[in-house]
This record gives structure tokens, C-alpha cells and sequence, in this order.
């Protein structure tokens, strides 16, 4: 498969985790994008989320180390209590700045440094949240000219953050779960 | 008229403008931040602008330039940094299980917080070093460059509300003693005692620029190397290799590494979870 020069970062609060278990072990095992996550999680020492995906996904998943190279065809998940950027060079940076709307990790942070690196080549999704965490990030990402994508709010467990991201950025693409996946997957076979 | 030039599409504008505003701040004031990550720098960057309501980085750059007042608010809003005490208690709780016994066989100890901030780490130590007896043998050097954050340091002031934070987090580290014994509150805050701070010698250092100053046993230097680029890392993790005792000590942020650094082979694993390493034998 040919790897495109593109990536995807998805954010999600409150009622993360099940629709990610949708989405992540949905992508085939020749997914060929790096996948960026960030999840709202209370800041503890070790978060589970990389290992409870890695059992369930078919690409490969990990939690990110600062300074690390980005890889193409695998999950990264933002650590608990930092902020996780993308740089120019291709490489993952974390900050313990303050949090962006009570959040850190934070999804603007992620979405507005992956537009900076990525520009248009750069997918964005916002999922189900309780916040408004993410929308200007999504906003940035549109702005460079990248893919902007908005889980329909009424298929969200919490509707308000799909709701504020549309609201900053309406021309986003709204889609449920499923076809989240479809275009994922269908954006890197054309 | 002529025509617009074509733009080259390397570097965007705004990484150019970056790239020349870090170069003022450096050629005028002396602060070095060229090779600090990008990314993050790019946002408190953004702060700043938006702080001192110029439109683009190159009006920033033209108000720091002729503006030192300026200048001095944006370099600590690039330099800032919070912390807690005892912030992740399992680092601390390795620390004094695992290091403290060999910190044991030295006569006298020197300990560096490279990156202190605001004293939150430091004041960990201090105590944790008193609860272990290793306080009157022990040295603290505590640096920064944000000379704000070292004078808040030296004070040992903190906010009440996060108090509830600390005294939990010294519990998770295997504290032997309340927390509370440290501090008394009053006027919104909690000052710990400056006993504490008896050993401890602040000062104004850049891991940028300056150079090894003296001969220490253990370092601990947590969440100031990631807004580093890897070569500015490198640097760093070179003037903490030169300035370490055989086999002593360094301690780093739970997700940094060593991996991506070619100083990697300076050190070993001493306790690998918590990120402490040791100085090879040379």
C-alpha cells in the first residue's frame, strides 16, 4: 500500500471510549496513516487506554514518549496530564502548559499543532464530549485546507462538543460512527 | 507595477517570523530559545500576541525589540512553568526507596534541580531528604532561567486550593511525615518553612547556555527537556552527563527518554518505570 504524507488525529471526552472501540479496531492492518488520539482522562500515573486498544485493534498502538518519531500505520494516544504536539519534523512533542479548557491533554493543542505540521494532508474528527475542547483545534485544521470531520451530534453519548465544533466550524463533515470508518478508510484507498 | 513575488513554499510565513523573532530576542536580550520545540513555542507565542494584542509575529518581534518591558513579560511567558509537589508520587517513592540507599554511603551529597520553577520540586525534595536524614549532608542547587519563578522559588509560597493536591501526592510517595508540619497558611497561602530552604543555593542558569558549575550525585531535571528540540536535549543531557559523579543519579519527566538522544550511552537504567537512570563508569 502506498503511504501517503497525511495523518489523522481524532478527539473525545465523555463517552470516549466506546466510540472509539468502534472506530480504532475498524481500521485494517495496512492502514497506512499515522492516528493521533486524544481522550480526556483524569490525570493519573499510568493510563490503560493504550493497552486496552492494543488487544483490540490491528494496527499497531502505543502511548506517546516525547521526542519520538511519528509512525505511519499506528495509534498514538496522548499520556494522561500532557499535552501532546506534532512537530514540523515529524516527531511527537509533549508540554505540561496549563489546561485548555480544563483539559490535558488537550485536543486543540493536538489539532492546532497537527494542522501546523500537516496542513492540508491533515484529517481531524471530533467525536462524542461534555466540553468544547477541540473546536478550535478542528477550525485550524480546516483553516490549512485539511478534512474536517464532526460525529453527528445525535449519535453522541455527550453531545456538547460535536455540537461546539460544528458551531465554530460548520462546514465540517457530519457523520455517524460508521461511516466515520468508511471515510477513513476510503480517504487513503483513492 | 511589477508583479507579486512567488512564494516559497518551505517554511511558512508565520515559521519564518518565528525563526526571526527568536533570533531578536536572542541578538537583543540574550535569551536563547532558536532550538526550542516548535511546536509549543509556537503556542505560548501565540499567547503572547494575543496578550500584547499585536496582529502578526513580526509586530511582536518589532515590540520586543524596542520594548524591553515587553520583552521581559513575553520571556517569562515562554519560561514559565507549574509543577506540583511530589508530582508523580511513584518518581519520589523510587527516589527515596531505590537511590536514597546508595545517597547513604556519601559523606556529603550534591543535588541539582535543573529547571525548578517555582520551587514545587525542590521543596519535595528538601523534605523528602529531611525525612530520609540525609538533609544536613546535602546540597541543593535549584536553577532557572525565569528569575521570577526563582524568586517565588526562594519564597516557598503556595496557593491553599492546591494543598489538597500535595498532601495527597506526599502520601503516595511514602511520606513519614504530615505534610502539614512544613507549612503554616495564612492570607491565602501556605509558607513552608524556610529551614527547608537553609541548604539550598538558587540561581539563575540556562541549560541552553551556560556551562557545568559543579560535581553532582544526583539531578532531577522532569518535564523541562520537552520543550527542547533533540539537539538543544543533547546539549543538556551532555552538561548533566559531564556534571555527574560516577554512577550518580539522574531523574527525568515519566515520558521522556533517553531512547531518541545520542547521549543515550552516558547512562543506564537504574530505575526504568520512573525514568531514573544512572551515569555509566567511565
Amino acid at each position: 500500500m502506498i503511504v501517503s504524507g497525511g495523518a489523522v488525529a481524532i478527539g473525545a471526552s465523555a463517552g470516549a471510549i466506546q466510540m472509539l472501540l468502534r472506530i480504532l479496531p475498524a481500521l485494517p492492518k495496512t492502514y497506512p496513516l499515522p492516528v493521533f488520539v486524544v481522550v480526556h482522562v483524569p490525570p493519573g500515573r499510568r493510563s490503560e487506554l493504550a493497552t486496552l486498544f492494543a488487544g483490540k485493534c490491528r494496527i499497531a498502538v502505543q502511548e506517546a514518549e516525547d521526542k519520538q518519531p511519528v509512525i505511519a500505520g499506528t495509534i498514538t494516544f496522548a499520556p494522561p496530564d500532557y499535552h501532546m504536539l506534532i512537530e514540523t519534523d515529524r516527531t511527537l512533542s509533549l508540554s505540561t502548559d496549563d489546561p485548555v479548557f480544563f483539559s490535558r491533554p488537550s485536543i486543540d493543542v493536538l489539532f492546532e499543532s497537527a494542522a501546523d505540521a500537516y496542513g492540508a494532508a491533515m484529517t481531524g474528527v471530533i467525536l462524542t464530549g461534555a466540553n468544547e475542547d477541540g473546536a478550535n483545534g478542528l477550525r485550524a485544521i480546516g483553516l490549512c485546507g485539511g478534512r474536517t470531520i464532526v460525529q453527528n451530534p445525535a449519535t453522541a453519548y455527550a453531545r456538547a462538543m460535536p455540537e461546539a465544533a460544528l458551531a465554530r466550524w460548520p462546514s465540517a463533515c457530519v457523520l455517524g460512527p460508521d461511516q466515520i470508518v468508511e471515510s477513513l478508510i476510503a480517504a487513503v484507498d483513492s | 507595477m511589477d508583479a507579486a513575488l512567488t512564494v516559497m513554499d518551505e517554511l511558512t510565513t508565520e515559521d519564518i517570523e518565528i525563526r526571526l523573532l527568536l533570533e531578536a530576542l536572542y541578538r537583543r536580550y540574550h535569551y536563547d530559545f532558536r532550538n526550542y520545540a516548535q511546536a509549543s513555542i509556537k503556542r505560548r507565542l501565540r499567547q503572547a500576541r494575543q496578550q500584547l494584542g499585536v496582529a502578526t509575529f513580526s509586530a511582536l518581534q518589532d515590540r520586543l525589540l524596542h520594548d524591553p518591558e515587553a520583552a521581559s513579560r513575553v520571556v517569562r511567558l515562554l519560561t514559565v512553568q507549574v509543577s506540583d509537589f511530589f508530582r508523580d508520587p511513584g518518581y519520589f517513592r523510587a527516589i527515596r526507596e531505590k537511590v536514597v540507599p546508595h545517597l547513604k554511603t556519601y559523606p556529603s551529597l550534591k543535588v541539582w534541580i535543573a529547571g525548578c520553577s517555582a520551587g514545587e520540586e525542590l521543596h519535595s525534595f528538601a523534605i523528602l531528604f529531611r525525612e530520609e536524614g540525609l538533609e544536613d549532608r546535602t546540597l541543593f542547587y535549584a536553577t532557572d532561567i525565569n528569575q521570577s519563578a526563582l524568586d517565588a522559588a526562594a519564597q516557598g509560597i503556595y496557593p491553599i486550593s492546591r494543598l489538597q493536591a500535595f498532601t495527597e501526592n506526599h502520601r503516595l510517595s511514602g511520606g513519614r511525615s504530615s505534610l502539614s508540619d512544613y507549612y503554616t497558611t495564612g492570607y491565602g497561602g501556605a509558607v513552608f518553612d524556610k529551614s527547608l530552604r537553609e541548604r539550598v543555593v538558587f540561581s539563575d542558569h540556562s541549560l541552553v547556555t551556560d556551562a557545568v558549575f559543579s560535581e553532582m550525585h544526583l539531578i532531577s531535571c522532569r518535564n523541562v527537556m520537552i520543550y527542547f528540540d533533540r539537539q538543544l536535549q543533547d546539549r543538556a543531557l551532555g552538561l548533566f552527563s559531564d556534571s555527574l559523579i560516577r554512577n550518580g543519579f539522574l531523574g527525568l519527566g515519566s515520558k521522556e527518554s533517553l531512547r531518541f538522544s545520542a547521549r543515550a550511552d552516558d547512562f543506564v537504567d537504574f530505575v526504568k518505570d520512573e525514568k531514573i537512570y544512572q551515569r555509566r563508569m567511565a
